[in-house]
């Protein structure tokens, strides 16, 4: 990995009423890398998802995306830049079977552009897509509704939702909470899959031995703060992160 | 006796399920099974203008625009997500363009009516725009208010013939045009917001109702999907102003009337919400007993929130729902 970013954070800060979200917080993105980030509850991991993506305006600092000022783009805007995310709490389409909940993102924009405007077979395309992420191709599952659907396929469903866009970002806000240990085995390989097609990804995550199966480099937070950066074994035994977040316990 | 040692089971006709997007249609008993529905609909409405006399007929004109009406309420609420209490706004902005453009310039309704719809319909949009951003309740209330605006402007800047209205605007060249031109709108729409509803925008539609941010994280614009789909409905509404006011000859402050935002909804809610055909099919029911019960004064009201109260509690799927789940199911008992 060269000293290219694709994504740089500069001094944003962010409060929301009286409660200070993220206190003047900068980091790069290096381009092809995975960057963990973690941090005790509420210490803005997920504001920091919003404002990168629009969903939240920044109270002051700038975010550059591959050398341009994206603050304060709407999100869709910068979803169709490639910049793309998944939600901490699954967001599907909950009326709609789960693969027509992909028509919706290879409607975008971005997609209609990079496939000259024909879309071809668009719901064998999402079928196809589902298959991707780890839906079995002849049972029923891509055909229920999304409403219906376990947890499990529920973060699949968003992390499908990002590569339908054909993205060079995901962030994944704690792609791996709440499923079984099966599942998250099961999906490690296929980040590790997304990650050797190119795509540059940021990690927030709970499960820390998971978690650094896959990436070099961890960003702590704390009350909105970055406390330390670095590669996970250094960051370990940091001794604020222990106090802040590990606790006494060495995961 | 009857506890205990039988129970109600339903099957689902099966064709239904298999050909849901495949048209795999194999015999002429199941052709007849898909398409039945909709001839008995379509014939139906066409024949009514032959065996109806005067009164009924006009009676059949005002069922047929409170019917684009509530089509246009049931597909934004149910298939987008907007709740739109704009109605009358609709009707009211058609209607005074139409007939604004009779009687000014002389346009011939058969002219005025489509320059009308369109226009409204992109004036009610432009209008309505600032307010896509509300949810849920304020987007109600805010269309709820639109024609109430109208009509202060309208009385306070003296235009327009100000209380009094315009009359003696030009009618329809002849009683056929003017009652097969509304049916003929009617199902228009509901087949075309049908087609409309079951491909991609239809879609992005219900994605925007279901979960709004995962559109917005899809790329999605979802501003200018909402301004697409209250422009179709205020199309269609504004058509049915533009109608209105060339059937009477007159137009006036009484086409922003609170019963072109009300009385749809009742008649979306008793047809069956969500089904789109439900919604018509209650408006074509809804207007002549609302006619029928005119001989009641005040009591009519009282009359008609019962019948809607009955449906709400004893029937919230509304008649249309309740009577495809029974055309579409068998029902058997059976020994247990
Ligand atoms: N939309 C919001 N409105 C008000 N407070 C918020 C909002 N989003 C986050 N917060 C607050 O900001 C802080 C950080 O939250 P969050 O970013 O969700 O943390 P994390 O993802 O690290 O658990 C919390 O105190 C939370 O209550
Ligand atoms: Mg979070």
């Amino acid at each position: 990995m060269a000293d290219e970013f694709l994504l740089q954070v500069g001094g944003v800060s962010k409060a929301f009423g009286g409660v200070q979200a993220i206190t003047n917080l900068s980091f790069r993105l290096f381009k092809g890398e995975i960057l963990g980030v973690i941090g005790p509850n509420g210490s803005g991991k997920t504001t920091l998802v919003n404002l990168i993506t629009g969903f939240v305006r920044p109270d002051s600092g700038k975010v550059f995306y591959k050398a341009r000022n994206i603050t304060g783009l709407q999100p869709h805007k910068i979803a169709n830049l490639g910049l793309t995310r998944t939600f901490q709490i699954a967001r599907p389409y909950d009326s709609l079977p789960a693969f027509k909940n992909l028509i919706v993102p290879l409607n975008s924009p971005r997609v209609r552009r990079t496939r000259g405007g024909k879309l071809g077979d668009i719901e064998a395309v999402a079928i196809d897509m589902l298959e991707e992420v780890g839906f079995e191709r002849d049972a029923r599952v891509p055909y229920k509704t999304a409403g219906s659907l376990p947890l499990g396929y529920l973060k699949r469903l968003e992390l499908a939702r990002c590569i339908a866009l054909k993205p060079d970002i995901i962030i994944c806000d704690e792609i791996f909470s709440g499923l079984s240990m099966s599942e998250i085995t099961s999906m490690i390989p296929f980040l590790e899959k997304l990650h050797l097609e190119g795509i540059t990804m940021m990690m927030i995550e709970h499960r820390l031995r998971e978690l650094f199966r896959l990436t070099d480099r961890v960003m702590v937070m704390n009350f909105g703060e970055k406390i330390a950066e670095g590669m996970p074994q250094e960051v370990i035994e940091n001794k604020e992160v222990r106090k802040a977040y590990l606790g006494t316990e060495t995961s | 006796m009857l506890t205990g040692d039988r129970r109600k089971k339903r099957l689902d006709r099966s064709i239904k399920v298999r050909t849901e997007g495949l048209y795999a249609v194999s015999s002429w008993g199941e052709m007849v099974y898909l398409i039945a529905p909709r001839f008995v609909l379509i014939v139906g409405l066409f024949t009514l203008p032959l065996v109806l006399d005067m009164y009924w007929q006009r009676v059949l004109c005002s069922a047929g625009i409170y019917a684009l009406l509530a089509l246009g309420f049931d597909f934004l609420a149910e298939f987008v997500g907007l709740v739109c209490l704009g109605g009358a706004f609709f009707v009211g902005v058609g209607g005074y363009i139409s007939g604004l453009l009779n009687a000014y310039y002389g346009w011939p309704p058969l002219l005025s009516i489509p320059v009308a719809s369109v226009a409204g319909a992109v004036i009610s949009t432009l209008i309505l725009l600032p307010c896509l951003r509300l949810r849920g309740i304020y987007f109600a209330i805010v269309s709820f208010m639109f024609p109430l605006f109208a009509v202060y402007i309208i009385v306070a800047l003296g235009v327009f013939g100000s209380t009094e209205g315009i009359s003696a605007l030009a009618t329809f060249p002849n009683i056929w045009i003017e009652q097969y031109l509304i049916l003929v709108a009617v199902i228009l729409s509901l087949f075309g917001i049908r087609r409309l509803v079951s491909e991609d925008i239809g879609v992005i539609f219900q994605g925007i109702k279901d979960n709004d941010q995962a559109v917005k994280a899809s790329g999605i614009n979802i501003t200018a999907y909402r301004t697409k789909a209250v422009f179709i409905t205020a199309l269609i509404g504004c058509f049915g102003g533009a109608y209105l006011s060339h059937l009477y000859g007159w137009l006036g402050l009484s086409l922003f009337a609170m019963d072109f935002s009300i009385m749809p909804i009742a008649a979306a809610v008793m047809g069956g919400m969500g089904s789109l055909v439900g919604p018509v099919l209650g408006a074509f029911i809804l207007t002549p007993l609302s006619e029928a019960l005119r001989g009641f004064g005040q009591l009519r009201v009282v009359l008609y929130s019962l019948i809607l109260i009955g449906f709400i509690v004893y029937k919230p799927e509304g008649l249309m729902n309740y009577l495809q789940r029974k055309y579409h199911q068998f029902e058997l008992w059976e020994k247990v």
